[in-house]
C-alpha cells in the first residue's frame, strides 16, 4: 500500500515536475508565445508534446500488449478510458480551458509546479483554478 | 509569423521526462497522468483517487524544489499577464474547462494523443484552437504585449 499510494506516485510526480521546469512549461511566457501564432512564436511546446508522446505511446502500447495488470495495483488494474463520444461538454470545456490557458500562460500542471516560485500571482490563478473545479465538481 | 525564443533542446528534453513520468505511472499504477484529474481528485477529496493523487501532487512541487537546489538555469519565470482580474478569470475559465471537458494538456494531449483516443485528439485541437485565438485577440487589443 505505501509503495502503490505514497512512493510510486510521489516519484512520478517529483519526475513530471522537474520536466515541465526543463521543459520551459512552468514559465507562462513562454506557453503565451507558443499560443502567439500569429505574432511572434515560439514553436517550443510542440518539441514538449512531441517528447512526451514520443515516449509514452511505445509505453501504452507495448504494456498494454505485454502485460495483464500494472506491476504494483493487480487489484484496480488499468484504467480503462471512460468516454469516447465528442459531446458538447468535451467541445465546451475544451473552449473554456483553451482560453482560460492563453489568458494567463498557465494550464493545471504548471500552475502547481509554479508554486516553487512563490508568486502572488501564481498563488492567485492556482486558487481560482481550485475553485472553479470545485465549482463544477461540487455543483 | 516570426520565430523567437525557441528552445528546441530544452523543451525535447523536458517533454521525454514527462513521458517517462506518464510511462512509469501506467506501468506502475494503472494510471493516465491527467492532472486536472488527479488534483480535482485531491481538492474534491475524492476516496479512492485522493491519497495516491495527493503524494503526486507533492510530488510535483518538489521536483522543481529539487531542480533548484541542483542550481539548475531553467528557461525562466515571466507572467505577460499582471491583470487581476484576468489572472482569477483565466484561473476559473481552466478550472472548471478542465472538469467539463475531462482533460487538460496532460490527460487529453499527451496521455489521450499517445491513446489515439479521436476525443482527446478533437478536445487537444479545441483548446490549442481557442488559445490561439484568445491571445490573438489579447495582442489585438492591446491587453498583452508577446
Amino acid at each position: 500500500m505505501i509503495i502503490k499510494n505514497i512512493i510510486i506516485p510521489l516519484i512520478c510526480g517529483v519526475i513530471f515536475g522537474i520536466g515541465l521546469v526543463i521543459a520551459g512549461m512552468t514559465n507562462p511566457a513562454k506557453v503565451m508565445g507558443f499560443l502567439n501564432l500569429f505574432g511572434n512564436w515560439d514553436p517550443s511546446l510542440i518539441f514538449v508534446m512531441g517528447g512526451a508522446i514520443f515516449v509514452s505511446m511505445p509505453a501504452f502500447l507495448i504494456i498494454g500488449k505485454k502485460m495483464s495488470t500494472p506491476i504494483f495495483n493487480k487489484k484496480e488494474g488499468f484504467s480503462q478510458q471512460l468516454k469516447k463520444d465528442i459531446d458538447s461538454p468535451l467541445i465546451i470545456g475544451s473552449t473554456m480551458f483553451g482560453i482560460g490557458w492563453a489568458l494567463v500562460g498557465f494550464c493545471p500542471g504548471p500552475a502547481i509546479a509554479a508554486l516553487t516560485v512563490v508568486d502572488g500571482n501564481v498563488f492567485m490563478f492556482f486558487i481560482a483554478m481550485s475553485i472553479g473545479m470545485l465549482l463544477k465538481r461540487k455543483f | 509569423m516570426n520565430i523567437v525564443n525557441f528552445t528546441p533542446v530544452e523543451s525535447l528534453t523536458g517533454g521525454i521526462i514527462i513521458g517517462l513520468a506518464v510511462a512509469m505511472l501506467y506501468l506502475l499504477r494503472g494510471n493516465y497522468t491527467g492532472i486536472s484529474g488527479i488534483y480535482s481528485n485531491v481538492i474534491a477529496v475524492k476516496g479512492s483517487g485522493f491519497v495516491w493523487g495527493l503524494f503526486f501532487i507533492i510530488g510535483l512541487i518538489i521536483g522543481p524544489v529539487i531542480l533548484s537546489f541542483l542550481s539548475y538555469n531553467d528557461l525562466g519565470f515571466t507572467m505577460p499577464t499582471t491583470n487581476p482580474v484576468l489572472i482569477i478569470l483565466g484561473g476559473l475559465l481552466v478550472g472548471y474547462g478542465t472538469q467539463l471537458g475531462s482533460g487538460c494538456t496532460s490527460g487529453h494531449g499527451v496521455c489521450g494523443i499517445s491513446r489515439l483516443s479521436i476525443r482527446s485528439i478533437i478536445g487537444t485541437c479545441i483548446f490549442v484552437g481557442a488559445g490561439v485565438i484568445t491571445v490573438f485577440v489579447l495582442q489585438s487589443i492591446g491587453w498583452v504585449s508577446l
